[in-house]
C-alpha cells in the first residue's frame, strides 16, 4: 500500500494559492497538503492571516455617496419613464 | 415592479454601484452617469429580466458592462507573475524575508483611517479587472459565482484575479505597517 503522506508545498507556492484555499475550492488532497504546510510554517501561517485582514479592511472602507445632483436626475429618469415618456 | 419598488432599489443599490463605477472610470462624475445608464438600461431590459440569476446580479451586469464601456475593455488573460517578489524566497521556495507579524500591531492601527486610505489607494492602482473583482468581492460582499457572472470571466479567473488584488493589497499593507 502507498502512504497517502502528502508531498510538501513550497512558501513560494503557498502565497500563490491562499485565496482558492480561503474559497474552499481546492480538492481534498491540495487542501490537506496546504493545511499541514501552514501547521509547520510559522510564516506562511502570518501570511494567510494577513490576507484574512485584508479582505477585513477592504470590506471596511465606507461607500460612497452620490451627489444630491446625481440622485435627484437618477430619480427624474426613473420619474419619466414610468410616466411613460 | 411600479414606481415605488423601483426608486427604492435606485436609492438602496445606486451608492454600491457608484462605488464599483468608480473604481473603473476613476472620475466621480462620470461613475455617476454610469449609474443613471444602468438604471436606464435596467427599465429597458427589465422585461427581459429571466430571473435565471437574482435582480441585483442582473442590475450589477448592466452596470459593469456600462462601466467597461466608458473606461475601455481590457484583455482578459491573466498575467503568471508570480504574485510576491520571488527574492524573498530561497532557492528552495522558502521565505527568506517573511512577513512581520501584524498581530504585534494594535487592532487600531489595522483599522485606523490611514490604513483604510492606504488600503484604498492600493485598490485604485490596480488594473482594472482586478479592481472590480475585488470590490465586487470584498467591499460589496458579492460571491464568487455572482461575480464571475457579472464579469462574464470563469470561476479560475474570478479566483485569480481577486488573489492577486489582494496580495496586492496586503503588500500595501505591509508597506505601511511597518513604517
Amino acid at each position: 500500500m502507498r502512504l497517502l503522506r502528502p508531498k510538501p508545498i513550497p512558501c513560494i507556492q503557498v502565497v500563490e494559492i491562499v485565496t482558492a484555499y480561503l474559497e474552499g475550492t481546492m480538492p481534498a488532497r491540495d487542501r490537506r497538503r496546504f493545511e499541514a504546510h501552514l501547521a509547520a510554517c510559522e510564516h506562511c501561517g502570518e501570511y494567510v492571516a494577513q490576507i484574512r485582514a485584508t479582505v477585513s479592511v477592504v470590506g471596511a472602507l465606507p461607500p460612497d455617496a452620490l451627489s444630491d445632483e446625481a440622485l435627484a436626475a437618477l430619480q427624474d429618469v426613473c420619474a419619466a419613464w414610468f410616466a411613460g415618456d | 415592479m411600479d414606481e415605488a419598488e423601483f426608486t427604492k432599489l435606485v436609492r438602496e443599490w445606486s451608492p454600491s454601484m457608484l462605488r464599483l463605477a468608480r473604481m473603473y472610470v476613476g472620475s466621480q462624475a462620470v461613475a455617476e452617469e454610469v449609474v443613471q445608464e444602468a438604471w436606464l438600461g435596467v427599465l429597458q431590459g427589465i422585461d427581459r429580466f429571466e430571473g435565471r440569476s437574482s435582480l441585483k446580479t442582473w442590475v450589477f451586469r448592466i452596470l459593469v458592462n456600462k462601466a467597461m464601456t466608458r473606461g475601455g475593455r481590457e484583455a482578459r488573460s491573466v498575467p503568471f507573475d508570480p504574485v510576491e517578489d520571488p527574492d524573498r524566497f530561497s532557492a528552495g521556495g522558502a521565505w527568506v524575508d517573511p512577513p512581520a507579524r501584524w498581530s504585534d500591531q494594535p487592532v487600531e492601527s489595522l483599522l485606523s483611517s490611514e490604513t483604510l486610505s492606504v488600503a484604498r489607494g492600493a485598490i485604485e492602482e490596480l488594473p482594472p479587472m482586478q479592481r472590480l473583482v475585488i470590490t465586487m468581492r470584498d467591499l460589496e460582499g458579492f460571491d464568487a459565482e455572482d461575480t464571475r457572472n457579472a464579469l462574464e470571466i470563469s470561476e479560475s479567473n474570478q479566483r485569480v484575479l481577486l488573489h492577486r488584488a489582494r496580495a496586492k493589497v496586503r503588500a500595501a499593507l505591509e508597506e505601511h505597517l511597518a513604517s
